[in-house]
């Protein structure tokens, strides 16, 4: 017998959303769900290629796909591509590695502690809105020209996502799993490792997923302004020898690489984030 | 009732007022009760009439304006593992597995393999058993709450406390659950002190029924169930106790009739 009865069955009914979304994405397992994100691709590919034979684009400005595709091949061959690729990367996963470090720690001290926050809030104030370009002369000028200046760029561009998407995940754990960890009278270190970093853990990826798409952005930027190798580099001396074919193949590796980045930082997250649905 | 020195948990005076955009709230007013070792206690109450401020209180996620608690003669003012708690929604760290979130229970200062053998233990007294390594999304309702049970009997505490652990239930699992938790009291003889919404469910499980009254959030009437289990919910003593609780929250509504018996 039921006596008064309120807001009980609020749990069952999340659960019951949470399949009919995993249902609908298995029915979806057709060739079309595949080949739905190539279509606009090929279709853009198509009409450019056309319009260019017609002669309606000045191949000096926008060369057609199959000129650019003969350099890609040219430059994988002779491996120039590949090697201007992996020195950005290169760049990348250095200062990437340090910016986010650094935002990782300084994100959970100053998500734990109120006080450290207003400590630091005028100085992040401040600093979190210059843009990462307006940095690169600076950092010339302190670090000279070669590749600490360059780090140090991609380090501070990859450091306040990751601060931010910390903060915001620690500060939003459940306050019921605190309770529960309170009863059980965990250490301090457990409640940081076991509870607050766990459930923060969906927040701290997005913040790496931005903060290397920005570190992939930053480093382009630096070797546009000054370099002798790398992506950047790669396009910045193509335009002073106007070969726009070689400067389009840069152009867009820079988004292919990108892509691949994001699609292996979604895996991995994917497989670590098992409980997360 | 026995002397005091045989009770296990005793609350004394206790009043809790909240301060709620400066103004006062009275959430429980004197309530006294001793509870004995291996006893279990249901409390029912309408909403908002102070029952899971008292447990928050006796387990220390709150603490009281005045008065006192002790458990085993020792005052109570934090947190303890000597004191499990369950909630209506089961608590169970999404990102644990069964397993880990029932080691999760266990005591920091536990060896390994003392953790992995009350672990195991508990896993099976609540009927788990192959679904160890499932994560909480992926277990019923009425597993989750038995997965939160055990987690907080991993530690073999004093007092489990129960705050509408079956609130959230469908009606078949929730009599289930009752003849489970019923099971588990007799196995493990851990005093239980149970809120509830539902009056039979109090009758069925309780030694005693507390029953609360809202504004102010005081204890109105403790009713026995001397009734061995397992009890029946038709038998005609539980039906006469039944009424005599329903009796306590409708008093005030005019009764055509007496009940004649
Ligand atoms: N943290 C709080 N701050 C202010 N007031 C509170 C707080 N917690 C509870 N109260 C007040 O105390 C009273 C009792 O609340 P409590 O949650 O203990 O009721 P309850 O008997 O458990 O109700 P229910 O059956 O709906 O769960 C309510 O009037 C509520 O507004
Ligand atoms: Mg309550």
């Amino acid at each position: 017998m039921e006596f008064i009865d309120i807001n009980s069955r609020n749990e069952g009914k999340e659960r019951c959303t949470a399949q009919v979304q995993a249902v609908s994405a298995g029915a979806e397992h057709r060739w079309g769900f595949f080949l739905l994100p190539l279509a606009l691709p090929v279709m853009l590919l198509v009409v450019w290629e056309v319009l260019s034979r017609k002669g309606f684009i000045r191949p000096t400005i926008l060369p057609p796909p199959t000129d650019i595709w003969q350099v890609v091949v040219e430059m994988t061959v002779s491996g120039e591509l590949l090697k201007h690729l992996l020195i950005s990367l290169e760049r990348v996963v250095k200062g990437f590695s340090v910016g986010a470090v650094l935002g990782l720690i300084s994100g959970i001290l100053i998500g734990l502690s109120p006080r450290i926050e207003r400590a630091v809030a005028l100085v992040t104030g401040l600093l979190r809105p210059i843009p990462i370009i307006a940095w690169v002369p600076v950092l010339i000028l302190w670090m000279g020209i070669d590749e600490a200046s360059k780090i140090t760029v991609i380090a501070i561009g990859s450091f306040w996502p990751v601060l931010l998407n910390v903060i915001q995940g620690i500060r939003s754990t459940d306050r019921k799993y605190l309770e529960v960890a309170t009863i059980l009278e965990k250490s301090r270190w457990m409640l940081l490792t076991k509870v607050i970093l766990p459930s923060a853990l969906p927040s701290i990826f997005t913040g790496i997923r931005i903060g290397i798409g920005i570190a992939w952005m930053s480093v382009v930027g630096a070797e546009l302004i000054a370099a002798s190798s790398g992506v950047g580099y790669m396009i910045m001396y193509a335009r002073e020898l106007s070969q726009a074919d070689v400067m389009l193949v840069g152009v867009f590796s820079i988004g292919i690489t990108g892509l691949l980045i994001d699609y292996i930082i979604r895996t991995v997250e994917s497989r670590l984030l098992k409980w997360n649905v | 009732m026995s002397s005091l020195t045989q009770q296990l948990l005793s609350i004394t005076g206790l009043s809790k007022q909240f301060a709620i955009n400066s103004e006062t709230v009275q959430a429980l007013t004197d309530i006294n009760l001793q509870v004995t070792p291996g006893e279990f206690i249901s409390i029912v109450g309408a909403s908002g009439c102070g029952k899971s401020t008292l447990l928050r209180i006796i387990v220390g996620l709150d603490s009281q304006s005045s008065g006192e608690i002790t458990l085993g003669g020792q005052a109570i003012h934090k947190p303890g593992v000597d004191r499990g708690m369950v909630f209506q929604e089961a608590r169970l760290l999404p990102w644990l597995t069964v397993r880990d979130n029932i080691a999760f229970g266990c005591r920091s200062n536990a060896t390994n393999v003392e953790k992995c053998r009350l672990v195991d233990e508990h896993i099976a007294l609540v009927g788990l058993a192959g679904f160890e390594s499932a994560y909480p999304h992926q277990l019923s309702g009425g597993m989750q709450q038995r997965a939160s049970i055990a987690r907080a009997l991993v530690n073999r505490p004093k007092v489990l406390l129960l705050d509408e652990p079956f609130g959230a239930l469908d009606a078949f699992t929730r009599i289930n659950m009752q003849q489970e938790v019923l099971r588990i009291w007799e196995a493990e003889k851990t005093t239980m002190i149970l809120v509830t919404h539902d009056i039979d469910e109090a009758i069925y499980l309780g030694d005693r029924v507390v029953v609360m009254s809202s504004r102010p959030g005081t204890i109105k009437k403790i009713v026995p169930v001397t009734l061995s289990r397992p009890r029946d919910r038709s038998d005609y003593d539980f039906v006469q106790i039944r009424k005599e609780i329903y009796a306590e929250f409708f008093e005030q509504s005019p009764k055509p009739f007496a009940y004649a018996i």
